[in-house]
């Protein structure tokens, strides 16, 4: 067998060296614990291999040209997952080997990538004028799922409200992290529409009031102090779920009373990839009350042996699950950390000016689009402010007739909200960044029409 | 001994970088658009991060990563597997065919993405005998979680949910078995470890009762220790009403030896970004793929990929499903990255790995336990270990002083990145996890033991040396700082001057 070029020791001259230098007959006596009725009896029943790069190569790119991208075609997706613009660098910065193939090291000889953590961090923590930032999870809806539990810890409290329009899927991520009726430590989560019926839910069964700026239709949330005042009347903690590239235009989570803060890290310099591109963040003011309910790991600046010199440490590691199993705070484990470094680095590219900018480009390119399309007979644009999403609600024909018409012209229409929110008639939620040229939203205005005529 | 030094920059924090005025990004706004935002919601001060170029933004993240050993030495950190990341997996995650896809696109213009998918499900129930995998969870832990959440539905259909509280592990299986099914709202019951280094077949008859729900466990533990009753544990638990799920982080010494089916395992987990070549990126994006026997996988996380003739589409409409565990359908471009490495290796290289994993680990086995004051585990169990060990250094931290973070410490100045020691609670004194795996060169495995038993010998004849290592990194040790202080910790640039400040104040 030739020696396989992922594995340095697989040829039969060093296999021969290291049984001889064991004293071992052969590599299946090494295997003396496993008792024979628990092997696998006959083959392994797997594809061929494809050991030549060559040939993995050529497999593997007539995959990926079974797929149509967001390149190939004009895409107005979001809901979760959005199309921005992922500088040079960034990418530069994700696929350093250094970056991209460690676990976990000593403080000493990982100190450049705690560093670039503790600097997501920090910089995030300017974007949310929060001081406590853990370091990511797996998502938003994540992030929001141990919030929530963080709350309910707090005040001992077993009911959270959520807005009637959250999006479905990060609702199923929340869902499922509070457990079924049948169990004691199930968290209620009860729907509110308006301020006055969130008014009338509250109560001292109340733990947290979720709710997003943009929602999750992308309206801004105007009365964000006013949940805030009556969410603290009630005794409840206000958990928040913001878009970060937001924050350069839109009043931070802390500004307006936040007790935590959630929301994604995608957008910050992180390619879609199908998904697989997200990532969420908990922040919250440093007080102890809150600091001591996280879930994640914690990378804090301290000080080395040496005077003067900084080194990065893990604060409060005892309360995870690494440090008290199950009487640890909810489960810490692998989670999107080079997604941190990708975020910390597009902050430093950005910058304050940056962040103004991105989020001027968006608002201005979303509205122009919203102008375009109401302009269309037989559609309409519900939302009055927003921020990157709006819903687009077509008059005599389904969101699924115009998004396959859309096809057709090399487009990707909004996401269908006719099935998750019936309410809405047939509706779309468009999504525009700064990715989107006044040329590209002028293309989709016309298809559109032609669509509809 | 190489000469090495880690490369120093003293590197600035970024927020202390910069100079008003510069840009590393411009976007094409036109003027103020604060006017599109209700009064109420306009921010009225600027974030403050710095301001930089952008060359000074990408040479000080490369001089951060510069300041990172990692896998750049040799890293053999126990219970993580590393191995070779294929870069063909990289180079092709980058490609706009797979990082520009959109989730909610068409299904007919993600056949490449859904076949890779598909095509993984289908190598993974060749391994374990199991019927079908999803690839929804972001890690190990979070696939963990799955299974508890599979539990609960399972049982909440069987009218059973109310009675069955309780899941069972051992003290031996990861932390976040227990967590996860702690967090999924079930009580866990912990099992002790029996003289042979597992928890004996007793213990768990003693276990089980009507409140049974599950059993969470490894096999092998992080010991290399294998479980030879664990096809009767599983029929214990089944007998109980019960349900089992194979934990399988330490897959990589059994790949294509033992199938978590056979034993009679009803649900099982494999890490793609340990045992399947997916890179570990400091912790995540990472992939825990969950499988599940025919009777559980109406139960799955929505959506499921599945087969229609020549077309894959994905499978929304399953009633009985547990819902989500995150958003979307996992991490796609890993998924596509382990499938490759599945590809690149075969039945055969699959099996070569095991077979060069175990026989490292038995290699360095050897030469390990010939350094003075090292210790193996369970040192009455005279067999094999297969693809890690437990060592401690107990022998050497009492004749010495010198413990194993003091260890970890010096084997940095070599190259060599912190080693595992062991999850809590540590059940050796000092414990010590090297993990050879199928990547590292014999040349490899060789420097890293000649590197440890260096240091045990400094121990002895300088001990100062390796207390206060280590000397050539970026810095040096951490001081006995208070991390759990309030009044200390800075997770971030503003709560640590404000901090400071009060203390000089």
């Amino acid at each position: 067998m030739t020696a396989h070029p992922y594995m340095a020791n697989s040829t039969p001259e060093l296999k021969q060296e290291m049984l001889d230098a064991i004293g071992a007959g052969s590599i299946e006596e090494l295997f003396a614990q496993i008792p024979a009725s628990h092997r696998l009896q006959g083959e392994l029943d797997l594809p061929p291999a494809l050991t030549s790069e060559v040939e993995l190569s050529r497999h593997a790119r007539e995959l990926l040209a079974r797929n149509e991208s967001c390149e190939d075609n004009l895409s107005f997706l979001g809901a979760g997952c959005w199309q921005h613009h992922v500088p040079a660098v960034c990418d530069e910065v994700v696929r350093r080997s250094e970056f991209v193939t460690p676990v976990w090291g000593t403080p000493a000889s990982d100190y450049g990538r705690n560093q670039a953590w503790f600097e997501f961090c920090s910089q995030l923590g300017e974007l949310l004028a929060l001081d406590f930032v853990g370091l990511p999870v797996y998502s938003w809806g994540c992030a929001a799922g141990h919030a929530v539990r963080m709350a309910s810890r707090i005040n001992g409290r077993r009911e959270v409200l959520v807005p009637a329009l959250l999006d479905p899927e990060r609702l199923a991520v929340i869902r499922t992290y509070c457990e079924p009726r049948q169990m004691g430590s199930h968290l209620e989560l009860v729907a509110f529409e308006e301020l006055a019926d969130l008014e009338a839910k509250l109560s001292d069964r109340t733990a947290a009031v979720y709710f997003e700026n943009p929602t999750s239709l992308g309206v801004i949330e105007t009365r964000a102090a006013e949940i805030v005042r009556l969410a603290h009347d009630a005794g409840a903690e206000v958990v928040a779920g913001v878009d970060p590239i937001s924050l350069g235009v839109l009043a931070p989570p802390g500004d307006w009373g936040a007790d935590i803060a959630v929301g994604t890290i995608q957008p910050l310099g992180v390619h879609m990839s199908c998904g697989g591109g997200v990532g969420g963040f908990i922040a919250s003011r440093d007080e102890e009350r809150y600091a001591r309910e996280y879930p994640t790991l914690n990378i804090s600046l301290c000080d080395t042996v040496v005077p003067g010199e900084r080194g990065f440490g893990v604060a409060l590691f005892h309360q995870t699950s690494y440090g008290l199993r199950e009487e640890g705070n909810d489960w810490t484990g692998n989670s999107t950390y080079l997604w941190a470094i990708a975020a910390a680095t597009y902050m430093s590219l950005l910058g304050p000016r940056g962040f103004e900018e991105v989020g001027s480009s968006i608002l201005q390119r979303s509205h122009y689009a919203a102008s375009l399309l109401a302009e269309i007979p037989g559609v309409s644009v519900r939302s009055p402010d927003f921020f990157k999403e709006f819903v687009v609600s077509f008059d005599g024909v389904t969101v699924e007739e115009v998004n396959r018409g859309l096809r057709g012209h090399r487009i990707f229409g909004g996401k269908d909200l006719s099935r998750d929110f019936p309410a809405l008639g047939q509706s779309a939620l468009y999504c525009v960044t700064e990715v989107h040229s006044r040329g590209d939203i002028e293309r989709l205005a016309t298809a559109l029409t032609e669509v509809l005529s | 001994m190489r000469r090495y030094h880690a490369a120093v920059w003293d590197e600035p924090l970024v927020m202390e970088l910069g100079r008003e005025g510069r840009r590393g990004q411009i976007f094409d706004a036109e003027g103020d658009a604060t006017s599109l935002i209700p009064e109420s919601m306009r921010r009225a001060t600027p974030p403050e991060l710095p301001e930089l170029s952008e060359p000074d933004v990408l040479r000080h993240y490369l001089h951060l990563s510069q300041e990172t050993l990692g896998m750049m030495g040799i890293s053999l950190f126990g219970t993580c597997t590393m191995k070779y990341n294929p870069r063909l997996g990289e180079a092709l995650a980058a490609r706009p065919e797979l990082a520009e896809l959109h989730p909610y696109q068409p299904e007919d213009t993600l056949q490449g993405v859904l076949a890779a998918i598909h095509g993984l499900d289908e190598i993974l129930r060749g391994l374990s005998g199991m019927d079908g995998f999803v690839f929804q969870a972001g890690g190990g832990a979070h696939a963990s979680y799955t299974f508890a959440a599979v539990a609960r539905a399972y049982h909440a259909a069987r009218g059973q949910l109310e009675q069955r509280d309780e899941v069972i592990t051992t003290i031996q299986a990861h932390p976040c078995n227990a967590a996860t099914a702690a967090a999924a709202g079930f009580k866990v019951v912990t099992l002790m470890l029996g003289p042979d280094g597992y928890a004996e077949v007793d213990a768990l008859r003693a276990a089980v009762s009507g409140r049974t729900a599950a059993l969470m466990v490894n096999n092998p533990d992080d010991m290399g220790i294998y479980n030879p009753h664990i096809d009767e544990w599983v029929r214990i638990v089944h007998d109980a009403g019960g349900i089992c799920f194979y934990d399988h982080a330490n897959f990589n010494g059994v790949m294509g030896r033992i199938r978590a089916r056979d034993l009679g395992f009803d649900a099982c987990m494999y890490m793609l970004h340990k045992t399947f070549g997916v890179p570990k990126g400091g912790g995540g994006p990472a992939v825990g793929a969950f499988g599940c026997t025919g009777e559980l996988a109406r139960f799955l996380p929505a959506p499921v990929v599945v087969r229609d003739g020549e077309r894959f589409r994905l499978d929304y409409d399953r009633p009985d499903s547990i819902g989500k565990v995150r958003e979307f359908w996992g991490n796609v471009q890993q998924v596509v990255k382990a499938y490759l490495w599945s590809r690149a290796m075969g039945a055969e290289g699959i099996r070569e790995a095991a077979d060069l994993s175990v026989l490292a680990n038995n290699y360095m086995d050897r030469r390990i336990l010939e350094i003075p004051g090292i210790t193996r585990s369970n040192a009455q169990l005279d067999v094999p270990r297969l693809e890690m060990t437990r060592f401690s250094l107990g022998e050497l931290q009492r004749e010495t002083g010198i413990g194993i973070l003091d260890v970890a410490g010096r084997l940095a100045d070599y190259g060599i990145d912190g080693p595992w020691e062991s999850h809590e609670p540590w059940i050796v004194p000092e414990p010590i996890t090297p993990e050879a795996g199928e990547m590292w060169s014999k040349e490899d495995l060789d420097y890293w033991i000649d590197a440890l038993a260096q240091v045990c010998r400094e121990a002895r004849e300088d001990p100062e040396l390796v207390r206060s290592a280590p000397h050539n990194q970026v810095v040096h040790k951490l001081a006995d700082v208070p991390l759990d202080d309030p009044g200390y910790w800075a997770t971030t640039w503003r709560a640590y001057q404000r901090k400071r400040a009060q203390v000089t104040a």
